[in-house]
């Protein structure tokens, strides 16, 4: 009769209902699980594979009147927010010239640096400009131009507990950048050492003044610019590494846009764009110390 | 430069409030768009049709056990890749945060509907009222004030949860309070510290005033 019909019909939608959570709970372990592993650059969605967002064409952005970039908004001297609340920085700097040349306005993103390849891929920006060191990994998901800067690691310690050497760092904590070279390098080259990991440079400099970790660890003008300014630390390791360069990045198979920002980069070499660059947004910062040949890389050719 | 020099700074209240205005902003049409779509979820989640539960099952639990921060990356980054229809990050959080607050407000509306016993349904019938009158007069009155104290708590965890746009790039107050951080890490060290603590002040005070009505509400009502 009715009720066993009832009854039944009550507990098939409580399998079906049960059986489609545990469904879903599976998608989205395996939506989640793996990217634990991945070091860096992956934070959402599997990088790497085909997307369907496709990337806009050089007279699509000239129509629609802007470049979108994505810049970082909280690594000055790079690419931060001014006093007045304005983008500023050598990244930026570059951004307005490229989207002045093509007759467009530039319009900014914010990025996280763990965001950089998924902004490309999901099309959310035309070109990332925010001190994106190339690197083999990320080469496989975006395309990059020809470099306008080059750098390596540094590592920053306590006067009192200076790391000058990185065999030092054996067994001890090291604070990285999420996303960053730096975080892929130690955990590549030196599996031995605890990597203690923020989202933010703000973040990772407090955890360093607050003893949470024995060095910090980033790109050497970062930590060289910080330490000059903070009384108590000092970069006991100024290169290491490869020397590595950064370059503007575009999504996957962009070549025209890849191509133009390459001619413009050679372009700009012949007016010695990059170290009025530097000397108008990274001088302030470095002072005497850092000559701007060892950073600044002029034309797209590294020497 | 010590910390309240630095929230002295002429730049630096008004950059935070503009990015508080962000995250009001964000909040304010979730709360908004989430009314409309609970309710609709609420009174289908009470209905006998199996289908109908059955789905409505798997939306709430789908939100629910899902994190907001994987579905916000599934909207603003997924959805691009997958079909290239590419939301804003403003928006992508919007949705988001409409389809939980639809979501957990839907099952309230349903919880408050079952609650009222049906003597109620039976003493309308009984005094001669049609289902519309039964419903404004008698129902909707009772199922709103059990439910009410609860909403505003959810609308309290919403403006919270805004927080989580930061990670998509939405510049909102805490996005403004790194990069003034940021930009003052070398003239004042400290600045984490006063920057985040006037954040928390400002939370504190945008959700205060909506915890203070919930309690109002709780109290005015459990003895009537």
């Amino acid at each position: 009769m009715s009720p066993t019909f009832a009854t039944r019909m009550r507990k098939a939608t409580r399998a079906v209902t049960a059986l489609a959570t545990a469904a879903i709970m599976a998608l989205g372990l395996a939506a989640c699980g793996p990217q634990a592993e991945v070091p860096s650059d992956s934070s959402s969605s599997a990088s790497g594979t085909t997307s369907n967002a496709q990337a806009r064409t050089l007279d699509e952005i000239k129509s629609s009147g802007v470049l979108k970039v994505a810049v970082f908004s909280d690594k000055a001297p790079f690419g931060y927010v001014d006093d007045q609340g304005n983008y500023a920085g050598y990244d930026v700097v570059f951004a307005e010239r490229l989207a002045k040349d093509l007759g467009v306005k530039p319009e900014y993103t914010s990025v996280d640096p763990a965001a950089r390849v998924d902004v490309l891929t999901s099309n959310k920006v035309d070109v990332v400009l925010a001190n994106f060191t190339v690197t083999d990994d990320r080469k496989e998901k975006v395309d990059f131009a020809d470099p306008y800067m080059k750098v390596s690691l540094g590592v920053v310690s306590p006067d009192g507990a200076e790391i000058t050497d990185v065999s030092q760092l054996d067994g001890k904590t090291l604070i990285v950048a999420k996303g960053t070279t730096a975080e892929t390098y130690f955990e590549k080259n030196y599996p031995n050492i605890t990597l203690q990991k923020y989202d933010q440079y703000a973040d990772a400099y407090n955890a360093l003044l607050d003893g949470r970790g024995d060095a910090f660890s980033t790109d050497n003008t970062e930590v060289l610019a910080w330490a000059k300014s903070n009384k108590g630390f000092t970069v006991g390791i100024t290169k290491l590494g490869d020397a590595q360069t950064i370059a503007p990045a575009v999504q996957k198979g962009n070549t025209e846009l890849l191509d133009f920002i390459n001619s413009e980069i050679k372009q700009l070499g012949t007016e010695n764009f990059f170290h009025d660059d530097y000397k108008q947004t990274l001088e302030p910062v470095y002072g005497d110390d850092v000559s701007p040949d060892d950073i600044v890389v002029e034309g797209g050719v590294v020497d | 430069m010590s910390g309240v020099e630095l929230l002295m700074q002429p730049s630096v209240m008004p950059r935070l409030l503009s990015g508080l205005w962000v995250t009001v902003w964000i909040a304010a049409v979730s709360v908004a768009g989430s009314i409309p779509v609970g309710l609709v979820t609420g009174w289908l989640m009470t209905r006998r049709n199996v289908v109908v539960r059955f789905l409505m099952r798997l939306y709430l639990d789908f939100i629910r056990i899902m994190p907001q921060l994987a579905l916000l990356f599934i909207a603003f980054y997924g959805f691009a890749r997958l079909w290239n229809w590419n939301l804003d990050a403003t928006g992508a959080c919007v949705l988001v945060f409409i389809l939980w607050g639809g979501a957990e407000l839907g099952d309230l509306v349903r919880a408050a509907l079952q609650s009222i016993p049906a003597s109620q349904y039976d003493s309308a019938y009984v005094l001669g009222f049609n289902t519309w009158q039964t419903y404004t007069r008698l129902i909707i009155p009772l199922a709103l004030r059990r439910m009410l104290p609860a909403s505003v708590n959810l609308a309290t965890r919403i403006v919270k949860t805004t927080s989580l746009a930061v990670l998509l790039g939405v510049v909102e107050v805490v996005k403004v309070g790194q990069q003034i951080i940021d930009v003052y890490r070398f003239r004042c060290p400290d600045g984490a510290l006063w920057i985040y603590g006037a954040i928390f002040l400002m939370y504190f005070f945008i959700c205060w005033p909506l915890s203070l009505l919930a309690r109002h509400l709780e109290r005015k009502w459990s003895h009537d």
